[in-house]
């Protein structure tokens, strides 16, 4: 395990060193100039090669990056062209609403999912089972941004028991009327992520129950509830937890659209804002940070996995 | 098979309006000499929007271009990411790591923000958005894919196949290909729902295919400052999204459930 650990510290470096390589290709492949967004119509050389400077579009390639790795190191994102604010600051300040947003919808979602994809697995036959298969089926299809819509629509504009966007300008100093901003956003995500979460528990469960060793157990006498308990879980919790380490990710997705949805301030929004002004500073920061997020997630949990699944840590998997 | 029918059902609904679309609409999409936010009936079947456009003109059009975007990413993300999967799970060690370092980097931009890059990058059109959705998806299916072979892998009469003298190429064909596809195969098409889903995200953030040929997302987009007045137009997109998605769900899970060895 520890052996295992190492190594997948080492990989989870290169896993960011090869992001942000990939980040900084693609973003030097945008078109144009980045100093371009800084300077007005008709401006004189001398505008322009300060302009240049500024952006650091007058090194050459390597350099800029390493200056871009030796600014990620150093957590130094740098100035956003617009606001000439440091980008750091920008996204930490956006986070306040992305990361409770994010949060509350994950745990919302779990809280739902674990229990209601067991028992489509286990009580197909009984009269809600239809049901919770169809709230799946519907859930997975549905384009979070239209439950979004029409979740405004039915709470916001018409019975106006929520707000219908937009963020307390004091952040959380009021913790009600900012939680109140969330409810409809978190509601929208956690259906949706619900949704796609009970597919895989219950698909994780059938597996589990249909299994041989669960069938051994029970015929060696033990109670179906201490042969989940011992053999089942451990066995479906491996593919699930797989499967939320990426949920996680996605459940940020469905933030970015969400925020535009309700007007929230959050990550996607700046990376929106960013994209429509060409603030290239804050397009690499958003994304590098959310990267980052997302790498971090799933080494959490491909450990996790080791932990529940012995299976996994054995060597018989290779050729 | 109830519900494979009902799948086929729902597709073919959304096949036959794109079909239709090539060769009949029942108005020009960018007319716009229609009277603005008419009710649904008479000359206009579902009603105009707040530009006077018909709705269901803009609806067929859609349903084209979700069956494209769908389609299109399932295709080069289905290719690419089984041949890098496969590749990964039979790689020596160090190789494979390599590859399931590059999976996991690619991974980590989440769709949709790889996407607006792309867009960014390129233009905003459906060939963007299937480009971003398709490279995406391949990373996600060669990484299922991968633990898929694995899993297989570790099993015994793998062991059993090699000790008894088959090569690899015939334990791919006889023993892993036949134990992952099903798996492999719903996930493909729960990915072409999420291909759909994604381009109407983008369309949705104003960076899908731009007017008069739009995508459900932006007529969704378009229609969201006038659903009070005019709810069709916030309504009719968005369940012809969920008909699609449903439908390519429930023939997945029939597939999946006609697949010899799973029964349920």
């Amino acid at each position: 395990m520890a052996r295992y650990l190492l190594r997948r510290t080492a990989f989870l470096l290169g896993s960011l060193l090869l992001a942000a390589s990939l980040l900084f290709v693609l973003l030097r492949l945008l078109p144009g100039d980045p100093s371009n967004a800084l300077l007005p119509m008709g401006a004189t050389p001398e505008q322009i090669a300060a302009a240049r400077r500024q952006t650091g579009s007058d090194l050459t390639l390597p350099e800029q990056y390493a200056a871009w790795l030796g600014g990620l190191v150093r957590l130094d994102l740098g100035t956003s062209y617009v606001s000439r604010l440091p980008v750091g600051g920008e996204i930490a300040a956006r986070l306040a609403v992305t990361v409770p947003l994010t949060l509350l919808a994950f745990v919302l979602a779990v809280v739902v999912a674990v229990p209601v994809g067991f028992l489509t697995a286990r009580r197909a036959e009984r009269w809600y089972g239809p049901l919770l298969s169809g709230f799946a089926q519907l859930g997975i299809a549905v384009p979070v941004f239209w439950i979004g819509m029409l979740l405004v629509t039915v709470f916001a504009l018409r019975l106006r028991l929520l707000p219908a966007g937009g963020f307390p300008r004091e952040d959380w100093a009021e913790p009600g009327r900012a939680l109140a901003a969330l409810v409809l956003p978190v509601v929208a995500i956690a259906l949706v992520m619900s949704a796609s979460l009970i597919r895989y528990v219950r698909s994780a469960t059938l597996e589990v129950l249909g299994s041989d060793h669960m069938r051994t157990a029970r015929a060696l006498g033990e109670s179906f509830a201490g042969a989940m308990w011992r053999h089942g879980l451990r066995n479906a919790a491996a593919p699930v937890i797989s499967i939320l380490g990426i949920e996680l990710a996605t459940t940020f997705l469905g933030a970015v659209v969400v925020e535009s949805v309700f007007a929230l301030p959050g990550l996607g929004a700046l990376l929106v804002e960013g994209i429509a002004e060409h603030d290239y500073p804050v397009i690499q920061g958003v994304l590098a940070v959310s990267t980052l997020a997302v790498l971090v997630i799933g080494f959490a949990a491909d450990i996790a996995q080791r932990l529940v699944d012995p299976r996994l840590r054995t060597r018989l998997g290779r050729p | 098979m109830k519900g494979f029918v009902a799948g086929c059902v729902l597709v073919g609904v959304v096949l036959a309006l794109a079909a239709v679309s090539l060769v009949w609409l029942p108005y020009d999409p960018a007319d716009t000499s229609g009277a603005r936010l008419v009710p649904p009936g008479g000359a206009h079947l579902l009603g105009t929007d707040k530009l006077g456009r018909d709705l269901l003109t803009h609806l067929m059009i859609g349903a084209r271009i979700a069956l494209t975007a769908g389609a299109g990413s399932v295709l080069l993300g289905g290719v690419l990411g089984v041949a890098a999967g496969l590749a990964a799970g039979f790689a020596t060690r160090w190789l494979d790591d390599a590859l399931a370092a590059a999976l996991d980097a690619l991974i980590a931009f989440p769709t949709l923000l790889l996407a607006m890059l792309v867009v960014a990058v390129r233009e905003a059109s459906l060939g963007s958005a299937v480009l971003a959705i398709g490279l995406a998806m391949s990373a996600v299916v060669a990484r299922l894919t991968r633990i898929l072979v694995k899993r297989v892998l570790a099993q015994d009469y793998i062991t059993a196949a090699r000790t008894s003298g088959s090569s690899w190429p015939r334990v791919i064909v006889e023993h892993v290909l036949p134990n992952i596809w099903p798996t492999l195969l719903v996930n493909l098409a729960l990915q072409f729902g999420l291909a759909v889903l994604a381009e109407a995200s983008l369309s949705y953030l104003g960076l899908g295919p731009p007017p008069p040929n739009a995508s459900w997302g932006r007529l969704l987009h378009e229609a969201q400052a006038t659903v009070l007045t005019a709810p069709v137009g916030a309504i009719a997109p968005g369940i012809l999204l969920v008909v699609l998605v449903v439908g390519v769900n429930l023939v997945a899970d029939g597939l999946r459930d006609l697949a010899p060895g799973r029964s349920r």
